[in-house]
């Protein structure tokens, strides 16, 4: 039952970096525009001088 | 387009040196657009950047402080062949944004916890419960994650909760905060006494699925709410100004400065607020005041925006021009399209007022009579909590606005925007519809068809007369004539506008009013699908000939309509225009040369005769008949005064979204009931066996968030799934404006900077198959 003392931390460990890759997302605006995020994808014209 | 514009009212300063606009775009639906403008907007000298929301079909645009002057990015976007409309973004948006991203933020959270506990919750099931220290760690472990994630995540629900309690009335917040928090409390109790089983893991589902149920609600009602402000943003009030030498010329509401001269038509609603230059006219004050019988004004009265301005043109000397008009219009489309009271909607908030305090009974007496049983109290707790949460009213609550916020979505999408609240049961109602032809079944945008035969003289002064008009027929005699030039004039709905001139008095209007049925008669012989318009004059008479094509969707749509509903044409044109009309569309029953009286006799006829009608008009004639149907809708081009009386409006040059309405009600009515028998079923069920002990909180909530999530899966099939008819809705939305020809020859100066795909993709020209998809 030792193992239990790193694999719970390291589960929960894992699961806030999934939390908190989350909610950067959303302050990043991420998904405020995801109709237009699925054309992007397809775009072929990713050039250099896009900066947005 | 070369007026001035004053944007200032729209640009931000988002950092220093930086200027930034948002503006609504009309006609972006795909990855070629985005590429399109931004590149193109990036092409322009001074811009920053430009990024495109498809989703909301906005644009911001960020360019170096000076650099540029606002009005020259709208000239670029129209260019590019998007006409693009400003709007004041932060106002209006701010609030919605942030509930949404909140709601969003605690799904998250609730999300990992109820993932985490779970996991644990797992490992006890499995067996990790044999031996009592790990069980009493892995409890421990559980309530660590579960209290701060449900403190956090269940902040919406604990908040509405007590703002109810504080106005002393109860909400459906009250019983969910009662069984996360009792369930919560009760867990931790067993953990500290040592117990075999918690229940960390029931209230932490609830909560999330809560939540989800909670964010997808707010996240329809915003972006048909984004629709809304688009929408208005496109309408935004515009006034035809009239300058020193006599030319006139429409520009938005913002660029109109107190002293200037501008033309108010009959039946439109006039912009700001001024006294009378000159003109006589009847004003409906009744938005402002409330007074219902129009009031006379003559040179000197003063007039109010937001007044309609009924009979006849008026000059107004601008005293303010109005700028609140906006966000007003934009909440009150709102509050009429999302706050959709229907009996439907007073049901189901009847039967959840009811249903609170019954719950809590039912948990109470549940509670009561197990401990009088003798269970222990933990045990009788144990069992209330589960009645608690399997009777969280969602599935009730949920069945009936759930629906409404889809099929009032999908209508959105589709270019139909509801005015009144119960339009959308109406429609789910309607046996008989009943069209208007003139702009309604014919393209909104007529023109002259005999200007080879008129003389020059006569086309200038009929369109220096027809500026006075807003009868649809009216504007393509002004464009047939280029005329800038308005005589004052007085307009008689139905008949024509009237004036004196030079001494001279003339009328411009129907055959019969004008008294030319001799000179009327080989005009009508050698165009007989046209309509006629007669200039009088006092020795002779010029009669045009003006005729519209059908709407290029017109006989699909009605066929389609036809096949469930009664089709009549009713209109106040001559028999055989109407006649030749009714025969393309294949339309049996049809009258002609209606007064506004009559239309509204045969309307009254069918409601008598339980065939409940939809009309569909747009006219200054019709208002009276849009208003005294069952359930009415117009085109985005009608007449102020016919949209003001509409219980819906629909965009752009297509008819389709008049059948969409009337198929998407009629599904949207029948999901209701099932919605409503889907959640009393499962209560019937699920109430007694959880009363009687049968069932585990765990179970309970995943029964719960069953019965939920099967209702809010029952909505979305209002959505109806032919995907492929929202892009063709959406470039439907596009304004009739720009003139086809035009277009095209604008886009191709724009140095082939679009990919091949943007205007193979982009309908410069109405889409031939709209039946296209049509099988069901």
């Amino acid at each position: 039952m030792n193992v239990l003392v790193y694999l719970v931390p390291l589960a929960l460990a894992l699961g806030g970096l999934g939390l908190a890759a989350f909610l950067w997302a959303l302050k990043n605006g991420q998904f405020d525009d995801l109709d237009g995020a699925a054309w992007r994808a397809i775009s072929d014209d990713d050039l250099p001088e896009d900066e947005r | 387009m070369t007026e001035a514009q004053d944007l200032s009212h729209f640009v931000r300063r988002p950092a220093d040196g930086v200027a930034a606009m948002d503006l609504v775009v009309d006609g972006v639906y795909c990855g070629a657009c985005i590429a399109t403008i931004e590149k193109g907007l990036r092409r322009q000298a001074g811009v920053r950047g430009a990024r495109v929301n498809l989703a909301s079909r906005r644009v911001t645009v960020e360019w170096n402080e000076g650099a540029l002057d606002p009005p020259v990015i709208l000239e670029r976007l129209e260019a590019l062949g998007y006409p693009a409309y400003p709007f004041a973004a932060e106002t209006v948006d701010s609030v919605e944004i942030q509930a949404e991203k909140r709601l969003l933020r605690c799904l998250g959270v609730a999300a990992f916890g109820a993932m985490n506990v779970m996991l644990l919750s797992i490992s006890l099931w499995a067996g990790a419960d044999k031996d009592s220290a790990s069980r009493d760690l892995f409890h421990w472990l559980s309530a660590l994650v579960a209290l701060p994630t449900a403190a956090y995540a269940g902040q919406p629900f604990f908040e509405s909760a007590a703002r109810a309690l504080r106005a002393r009335s109860v909400n459906m917040d009250v019983p969910i905060t009662l069984g996360v928090v009792l369930a919560l409390g009760m867990s931790m109790l067993q953990t500290l006494a040592h117990e075999r089983v918690a229940y960390f893991d029931s209230a932490l589902m609830l909560l999330m699925f809560l939540l989800a149920g909670r964010y997808l609600d707010q996240r329809m009602r915003r972006r048909t709410r984004d629709f809304a402000i688009n929408l208005s943003a496109i309408r935004a009030d515009r006034a035809v100004k009239l300058f020193d030498g006599g030319e006139a010329r429409e520009m938005p509401i913002a660029a109109i400065r107190p002293g200037d001269l501008v033309l108010a038509r009959a039946g439109e609603r006039i912009a700001v607020d001024g006294a009378v230059e000159d003109g006589r006219s009847e004003i409906d004050q009744s938005l402002v005041t409330g007074e219902t019988a129009p009031v006379e004004v003559s040179p000197g009265a003063p007039v109010y925006a937001g007044t309609v301005n009924l009979t006849g043109a008026l000059r107004v000397r601008v005293r303010s021009a109005a700028s609140g008009t906006f966000l007003e219009e934009v909440n009150g489309l709102l509050a009429q399209a999302l706050e959709q009271r229907s009996s439907y909607v007073r049901l189901a908030d009847r039967a959840a007022q009811l249903y609170v305090p019954v719950v809590h009974a039912a948990a109470l007496a549940t509670f009561v009579g197990w401990l009088a049983l003798g269970v222990g109290w933990q045990q009788a707790l144990l069992i209330a909590i589960t009645v608690l949460i399997i009777t969280c009213p969602c599935a009730l609550g949920l069945a009936v606005p759930a629906v409404q916020a889809v099929a009032a979505g999908a209508l959105f999408r589709r270019g139909l925007i509801l005015h009144s609240g119960e339009a959308l049961e109406r429609l789910a109602e309607v046996e008989a519809v009943v069209f208007d032809k003139t702009g309604t079944l014919t393209e909104p945008r007529p023109t002259l068809a005999n200007a080879a035969d008129i003389a020059p003289d006569d086309l200038r002064l009929a369109g220096a007369l027809a500026l006075a008009s807003r009868h649809p027929l009216a504007k393509a005699i002004v464009e047939a004539a280029g005329a800038k030039e308005p005589i004052a004039a007085e307009e008689f709905p139905g008949e024509g506008v009237a004036a004196v001139w030079r001494g001279e008095r003339l009328k411009l209007g129907s055959v019969a009013w004008c008294g030319a049925e001799a000179e009327a008669a080989p005009v009508a012989a050698a165009w007989p699908d046209a309509s006629l318009i007669v200039l009088r004059m006092p020795e002779r008479a010029a009669v045009f000939a003006v005729r519209q094509g059908l709407r290029s969707d017109a006989r699909a749509v009605v066929a389609e309509i036809a096949k469930r509903h009664e089709v009549e044409i009713l209109s106040g044109d001559r028999e055989p225009a109407v006649a030749l009309v009714a025969r393309e569309l294949g339309v049996m029953r049809y009258e002609a040369g209606l007064k506004p009286a009559d239309k509204i006799a045969r309307l009254k006829a069918l409601e008598s005769a339980v065939r409940r009608p939809l009309m569909v008009g747009d006219g200054l004639n019709d208002a009276p008949a849009l208003a005294a149907a069952h359930v009415s809708i117009s085109p985005i081009s009608a007449a102020h005064i016919a949209q003001a009386q509409a219980d819906a409006l629909f965009l752009g040059e297509r008819l389709m979204p008049v059948a969409d309405a009337l198929r998407i009600a009629a599904k949207a009515r029948r999901l209701m009931v099932e919605n409503l028998w889907l959640s009393a079923v499962y209560n019937l069920i699920a109430v007694p066996l959880a009363v009687l002990g049968f069932v585990t909180p765990l179970v309970a909530a995943l029964a719960m968030s069953g019965s939920s999530v099967l209702v809010t899966l029952n909505a979305l099939r209002a959505r109806d799934a032919r995907i492929r008819m929202t892009n063709l809705a959406m470039r439907n939305a596009r304004p009739p404006s720009p003139p086809v020809g035009e277009g095209v020859a604008r886009s191709s100066t724009d140095e082939g900077s679009a990919p091949n795909g943007a205007f193979g993709g982009r309908p410069l020209t109405p889409d031939p198959s709209p039946a296209r998809g049509e099988g069901r």
